[in-house]
């Protein structure tokens, strides 16, 4: 059951191969004989539950699409009565009082919820070894990371643990582990997915996606997860197109772009092979390549390392041990409350971050960078804004390398450096994905796709397109 | 512009976090480490370009002063720390 995808679950508990409990029983086997560490929490009892009571569904016909289907949701999604710890010791102790807007809406379908997967502590991170509650290992090879932030999802889902999971993506979070671990990723355009009960890191360039193992998935999870609503202020109200529909367009008339920046020095050569077979893949289907240019994306790595953590030391002030979260032993004063609960409470890279935001915040320093930063940001969005005049989609690496030993990056500036391929995306709003693309060594490698805003059916229809003449989102860690 | 242990702690001090004395030295170089990398930002001429707040072009929107959420403040105060009397307590901030 488990090399099913999501599609064909659908199929299966429709025609009553299996039920919805059977399903479940089986992805919790997995996952409790699974050495990845991949899940913060298993609700092995409410998942049971819910797998009951979707079974009912089905058999009344009261079901939705999804009704049954089992999923892993990554830690930073509120989930009511159960722990949400966005990976840190701060909330090891948050049991959610309500329910994000992803996870009601999911709940709404009869969806399973197998448990919350591990990821870099409030999202800050690219290989998930940030993590309170230990890294996750990259299923194709144990010694390596999974990427980050949502790895723990990414891991789950290509160790087929999981039929899909939920991830966030602030600079690179769903996309980067999609890549490393071989399985589809889709960051939709900011606004598409709401924010709310999704624990804030960076709040103008936050956005929740689904991860699964094929764009067809992909397509049917976010049209459950899209949509306007009003608790989140950021959250656009335009109607959601059924992504499934675009998924058999044709792709002879794609215009694809190829920002020559993405392709310079750095870039592993395996990698690089990987996205130009995928490149000339789409030539055979009669897609037009072009060379276009993205000249500010380099900047997106200063841009980004301000801007984030801008937002983030001023998001995470309100983690103060005063009213939900951790709080130290025998505090001698309010100030020593604060103190020693944040330092106690919040992991080293999450430390950095809130003093870099909270120095580039600060008098005398604000217009150097931090107003500064936002008017790179706009540069880098109006090269967007040009390249989609004349192409379509834009497609390079997802990272400049397959995945990484763990342990092995241990500078803070080394592990930034990395994730100059998507930071962008987030900068400028857009949308984004990865899809498995091939492999340098035993290492699945992803290509990342570009859209303009609001173009989440032409990326997926693009994948859909790939996938249907390549196998490599076919393979399983088990198969190597 | 390089940070040296002094700027450090009161950077970490506004951001009501703790340094040890110990973690003082190698905190100061990877924060000098992080910034020398955005330092490049002031080599890059922006002209006249807008900052960028917010990746769409939208306003805030407004909604009806009514109440739209139902008082849960039990199960609020069911994971705090500490309560009493319908309140968050701290230690004591006035003798």
């Amino acid at each position: 059951m488990h090399n099913l995808t999501v599609a064909e679950q659908i199929k299966g508990l429709k025609n009553k191969d299996f039920s919805s409990s059977e399903l479940t029983q089986h992805y919790l086997n997995r996952i409790n004989d699974s050495k990845l560490n991949a899940f913060i929490s298993i609700t092995e009892d409410q998942a049971l539950s819910q797998a009951k009571e979707a079974d009912k569904k089905i058999a009344n016909d009261e079901s939705s699409i999804l009704t049954g289907i089992p999923y892993a949701h990554k830690d930073i999604f509120c989930t009511q009565g159960i722990k949400t710890s966005a990976g840190s010791k701060m909330l090891d102790s948050f049991i959610s009082p309500y329910d994000a807007t992803v996870t009601r809406k999911l709940n709404d379908e009869n969806m399973v919820m197998l448990g919350k997967t591990n990821m870099d502590e409030f999202a800050m991170g690219s290989s998930n070894e940030n993590s309170y509650f230990g890294p996750v290992k990259n299923p194709w090879d144990i010694s390596k990371v999974p990427g980050g932030s949502s790895g723990g999802s990414a891991a789950a889902v290509a160790a087929r643990i999981s039929p899909f999971a939920t991830g966030t993506d602030t600079g690179g979070s769903i996309r980067q582990p999609a890549s490393l671990c071989g399985i589809t990723g889709i960051k939709p355009t900011y606004g598409r997915i709401s924010r709310y009960g999704m624990i804030a890191y960076a709040s103008s360039l936050d956005q929740a996606g689904p991860m699964t193992r094929t764009a067809e998935d992909a397509a049917i999870v976010l049209n459950a997860m899209a949509g306007f609503d009003t608790n989140d202020s950021t959250s656009v109200n335009k109607s959601v197109p059924d992504y499934t529909q675009y998924l058999k367009n044709a792709v002879n008339d794609l215009k694809i772009g190829l920002p020559k920046e993405y392709f310079s020095e750095g870039l592993d050569p395996g990698v690089e092979k990987v996205v130009m077979q995928s490149i000339k893949e789409y030539e055979s289907m009669g897609a037009k390549i072009q060379e276009v240019s993205l000249p500010n994306s380099v900047h997106a790595i200063p841009a980004y390392y301000i801007v984030a953590p801008c937002e983030c030391s001023s998001n995470l002030s309100r983690f103060d041990g005063v009213r939900y979260g951790y709080r130290c032993e025998h505090p001698k004063d309010l100030n020593d409350l604060y103190l020693r609960s944040r330092s106690e409470g919040f992991g080293n890279e999450v430390k950095r971050r809130i003093m870099i935001g909270a120095y580039a915040l600060s008098a005398g320093y604000y217009d150097a960078y931090y107003l500064k930063a936002q008017k790179v940001r706009q540069l880098i969005s109006e090269d967007f804004k040009k390249v989609f005049k004349k192409v379509d989609v834009i497609m390079g690496p997802v990272s400049p390398s397959a995945a990484f030993d763990l342990g092995s990056v241990k500078d803070p500036v080394s592990m930034y450096l990395a994730d100059i391929y998507t930071l962008s995306v987030n900068l400028a709003g857009l949308p984004g994905m990865s899809i498995p693309a091939g492999f340098s060594g035993n290492l699945p490698v992803g290509l990342q796709l570009i859209g303009n805003h609001w173009s989440e059916q032409l990326l997926l229809n693009a994948a859909h397109q790939f996938q249907m003449r390549t196998d490599w989102h076919n393979y399983s860690p088990a198969d190597r | 512009m390089s940070l040296d242990n002094k700027k450090v702690k009161e950077i970490a001090y506004l951001a009501r976090l703790n340094l040890e004395d110990s973690d003082i030295e190698q905190t100061t170089t990877e924060l000098n480490n992080i910034l020398s990398l955005m330092d490049k930002l002031g080599e890059i001429d922006t002209g006249d370009a807008e900052p960028m707040a917010h990746p769409l072009e939208m306003s805030q929107r407004l909604r009806e002063d009514k109440v739209s959420e139902e008082d849960m403040s039990k199960e609020f105060q069911a994971i705090a720390p500490k309560t009493g009397k319908g309140h968050f307590l701290v230690p004591t901030v006035i003798e």
